[in-house]
């Protein structure tokens, strides 16, 4: 059996599986300490099933909380980032970009140095020691605990970071490092930047991790945990401890693939309904369809895989006016809406007010709501679907119906059909959703390397670029005989005739997650 | 004739414009041009270091005053790599100021459509020398003899181009085609993103050839932009704005829907390809084509906007112009399409960039006979 835990910023969610089945769920609030609240949660569960401690062989958990650190700026380190392109880039020195606020934490010093690579794979300039040194011992005097690493096309080859690394760390006994080519894909600037915010969450991670490792402990189960990550597959803790940036989108993702899961469609639209807003994604062969767009957190451009979402001011906490037009949110009680939600005796008019008058949901009082005008709550209701409607028509690629899955604490909002919508899904386990998509991640790998089809045909190519692919997600704890391949992109680089850019995502289940079969 | 717009006296391109103008000059790439972020970066970099430069109107420029282009050339996904910038085009611009025995007196875009709307800046905030409000198409073209300089006489060549290493080549050719197709194997060779300079002219020249006031008119349509999305419809904004400019005044918004295909290949040096867009009616599709930037828009094999009049393809949400490779599979969108200025329809201009240029059998038809002769 495994658990599935979504650490968020206000919950904690708990979920027991064996298998394909959801054996007990459940909800708690998030602790300042993390440890407890994940501890508390998981017990519950265990209780619950009268499952003990020693049946349980994997845990997943997916968190939010590195994310949360650094769009609040928190619990984050001074970084040195140390970049090897010269002579090439010296018109844009690393951070750059950064808003001054997160700069002015973040920026432990900046140094360019001589190295990396050319597009072809050659070497842009030849890798010098006596440069490292000087860098080595500068961040030595300077006492920077956490070290970020990029070099010109160090996705092609990552041999100068590890060896400048290396240095480093031989001058720095102890210092954390980031590899900017472990990290992002091709695009220099982002993918330092990618490289530096995980730099600065060095010691969070390691705190996070232990936290889990801890609650875990307390509860006597030995097995081991994973963590998920952007794209719903899994990483190990101690990658996650080295690489929190990689779980930066995972809490999305995850409720996303939980939706999947507990609908048992690949191919459709979530809406996830939470107190103030409504995320609508779209599911694609089972995983979230990705942004296009360059993805800026917490005011810093990075090249991060990140689902392709759209968010409207809709949740259950939504502050519902009456005036010429009804208007629902995007003001929101949010997290009190327990006390201040009509039905639960308080005095805002709320979507969950709305929703309880037009369907007779029950939840808390609905006495409290029956003396609402019939004709104001059909028009809020219709107001209220309208919206997801629209919402979820925006996502859509074609003007087909699709089917719909409604998950979040606010999914009650939607009681009727969508008219986008030729089938709309609400699963019994809905609230924990994000837990569930934890429970079922599966581990995946990446290649994005530049082929030149002079060389190599197409064919080749990509066969090659699935198999590297397929042989890192083994490499990552995936069953060897079940990778799938579920994503390839080729981009065409401009002016160099035949060279070709090569994305290639391979995923596969975790070997330790199989189940009764 | 070209349009000219009034005159105005210098002022500085200030750090709070630069994200405003790089997404006017996304806008006036007409998909092409490549993603100016990094130019926008590069000229914020050079303007905390060496001050603003000043922005001068063309009619402010002596007739004898030496005006040198700034640009990079290359395929984009190299330059995000290595961050060609400043260096690179100062090497190329000092060798071809060295072989003409005179210094830039003022720097003046080759494009205002990308990012080499944005190096410019970058490279007369260095030198200390004013930038000049005009460019030679006042939008992006993806071969260096399409300009307006190339159209009204002035050689491309002598041209430099150089790399981070400051290894430079100049070129000198008998005709402009001669050297772009010189410039584009110096690229590959020289490591796929270079700085480049060519088209040495003097003040009168840029006078009598250029297309005026672009940076002006990048700088206003990134606010007309940015300014819409707060009050509300960004595109209203755009119309509103581009229906008071010299040459963008014809304009429309031609389609919205989703790309529904894609296709991209290397053809020749150039990114080539087409895009399908669907609406949810069941109307017919549009097909925008392209190489580098959007040379037709279509809507059921009829044309609706050509070359050299402008192409846009933007997020139909925020009105984010998108690049030809930023295009997606499934993104929702809008299809815009702009007049070009004036000087840019005549018959020898339309012979370099016209629809027959890039290989396109069919005449040029200006927007506002399609859209008001619908």
């Amino acid at each position: 059996m495994r658990i599935g835990v979504d650490v968020g910023g206000t919950n904690t969610d708990a979920v027991l599986m064996d298998g394909r089945d959801v054996i007990a769920f459940t909800k708690t609030a998030t602790t300042e300490d993390v440890r407890s609240g994940v501890s508390a949660a998981i017990s519950d569960i265990l209780k619950t099933a009268g499952v003990g401690a020693d049946q349980i062989n994997v845990v997943m958990i997916g968190t939010t909380q590195f994310t949360n650190a650094f769009v609040e700026r928190r619990s984050l380190l001074p970084v040195g980032v140390i970049r090897l392109s010269l002579p090439a880039g010296r018109g844009l020195p690393p951070m750059t970009d950064w808003p001054e606020d997160i700069r002015s934490i973040v920026d432990g010093a900046c140094y360019q140095a001589h190295g990396g690579y050319q597009y072809d794979g050659s070497e842009l300039a030849p890798f010098d020691e006596a440069e490292i040194e000087r860098i080595a011992k500068d961040i030595s005097v300077k006492k920077l605990t956490t070290v970020a690493i990029s070099s010109c096309f160090a996705p092609l080859n990552a041999e100068m970071e590890k060896r400048a690394a290396e240095i480093v760390a031989r001058h720095n006994p102890g210092v954390r490092m980031t590899l900017s080519s472990e990290i992002g894909r091709i695009g220099l600037l982002a993918r330092e930047n990618a490289a530096a915010m995980n730099a600065c969450l060095a010691d969070l991670s390691v705190k996070v991790v232990d936290a889990f490792a801890g609650a875990l402990k307390d509860l006597g189960i030995k097995a081991p945990f994973f963590i998920s990550q952007n794209d719903g597959t899994l990483m190990s803790a101690q990658a996650v401890a080295r690489y929190p940036v990689h779980t930066f989108a995972s809490g999305p993702t995850n409720s996303m693939r939980g939706a999947a899961f507990l609908s048992g469609l690949e191919d459709a639209i979530v809406v996830d309904i939470g107190g103030t807003t409504t995320d609508v994604g779209v599911l694609k062969n089972g995983f979230p369809r990705e942004s296009t767009a360059q993805v800026d957190i917490g005011g810093v451009r990075t090249n991060f895989r990140m689902p392709d979402l759209y968010s409207i001011g809709l949740g259950g906490g939504s502050l519902v006016k009456d005036g010429e037009t009804v208007r629902v949110g995007p003001q929101s009680v949010g997290y009190r809406l327990t006390e201040d939600a009509r039905v639960f005796g308080g005095k805002e008019l709320t979507a969950t007010d709305i929703a309880v008058a037009a369907s007779g949901a029950e939840i808390g009082d609905p006495n409290l709501v029956a003396a609402l005008d019939k004709d104001f709550v059909r028009k809020a209701d219709a107001e209220i679907h309208a919206m997801t409607d629209a919402a979820i028509d925006r996502m859509k690629t074609s003007a087909k119906k699709a089917p719909v899955i409604l998950v979040g604490g606010g999914a009650v909002l939607i009681h009727r059909d969508l008219q986008s919508a030729n089938e709309v899904i609400r699963p019994e386990a809905a609230p924990v959703a994000n837990a569930i998509g934890a429970a079922i991640a599966q581990v995946g790998g990446e290649i994005d390397r530049v082929f030149n089809f002079n060389e190599i045909s197409r064919e080749d190519a990509l066969a090659e670029a699935k198999s590297q692919a397929a042989r890192r997600a083994i490499e990552a704890g995936a069953r060897a005989d079940d990778i799938k391949i579920v994503d390839i992109d080729e981009i065409p680089l401009a002016y160099l005739a035949g060279s070709v850019r090569i994305l290639v995502k391979a995923v596969g289940d975790l070997e330790l997650a199989r189940g009764r079969q | 004739m070209p349009s000219v717009p009034s005159p105005q006296s210098a002022s500085a391109v200030r750090l709070e414009d630069l994200e405003d103008m790089a997404r006017g000059a996304a806008f006036l790439g007409a998909g092409g041009g490549g993603d100016p972020y990094l130019g926008r970066l590069t000229a914020q970099h050079a303007i905390q270091t060496y001050g603003a430069p000043d922005c001068i109107s063309v009619d402010d420029l002596d007739d004898d005053a030496p005006v040198f282009l700034a640009a990079m050339m290359g395929a984009p996904s190299v330059m995000t790599e290595k961050i060609t910038g400043v260096d690179e085009i100062e090497t190329a611009l000092a060798a071809l100021e060295q072989h003409l025995g005179r210094k830039a007196a003022a720097i003046i875009p080759a494009e205002i459509g990308g990012i080499n709307a944005m190096l410019p800046v970058a490279i007369a905030a260095k030198r200390g020398v004013p930038l000049v409000d005009a460019d030679g198409m006042g939008r992006a073209f993806p071969e260096l003899q399409m300009t307006t300089f190339a159209v009204y006489g002035v050689s491309t060549s002598p041209a430099a181009v150089a790399n981070e290493y400051g290894e430079y080549q100049i070129i000198n050719a008998r005709n402009d085609k001669r050297t772009e197709d010189a410039a584009r194997q110096l690229v590959i060779q020289m490591g796929a993103s270079v700085g480049l300079s060519c088209y040495p002219m003097l003040g009168s020249e840029v006078k009598r050839t250029s297309v005026h006031g672009t940076i002006t008119l990048a700088l206003g349509i990134g606010r007309a932009i940015a300014q819409g999305r707060k009050d509300g419809d960004p595109f209203d904004a755009l119309l509103a704005y581009l229906r008071t400019t010299d040459y963008y005044s014809e304009c429309g918004v031609l389609f919205s829907g989703k790309i529904a295909d894609l296709e991209r290949k290397v053809e020749g040096g150039f990114t080539r390809g087409k895009c399908v867009i669907k609406n949810d009616d069941d109307g017919d599709d549009m097909e925008v084509i392209f190489q580098n930037e959007n040379l037709r828009a279509s809507v059921g094999g009829k044309t609706r906007c050509i070359v050299p009049d402008l192409i846009v393809i933007l997020d139909a949400d925020s009105a984010e112009p998108i690049t030809t490779e930023g295009l997606r599979y499934g993104q929702r969108v809008k299809v815009m399409g702009v007049s070009c200025a004036p000087n840019m329809r005549a018959p020898n201009a339309l012979q370099l960039f016209g629809p027959r240029a890039f290989g396109l059998e069919e005449e040029f038809i200006p927007i506002e006979q399609r859209i008001n002769g619908r």
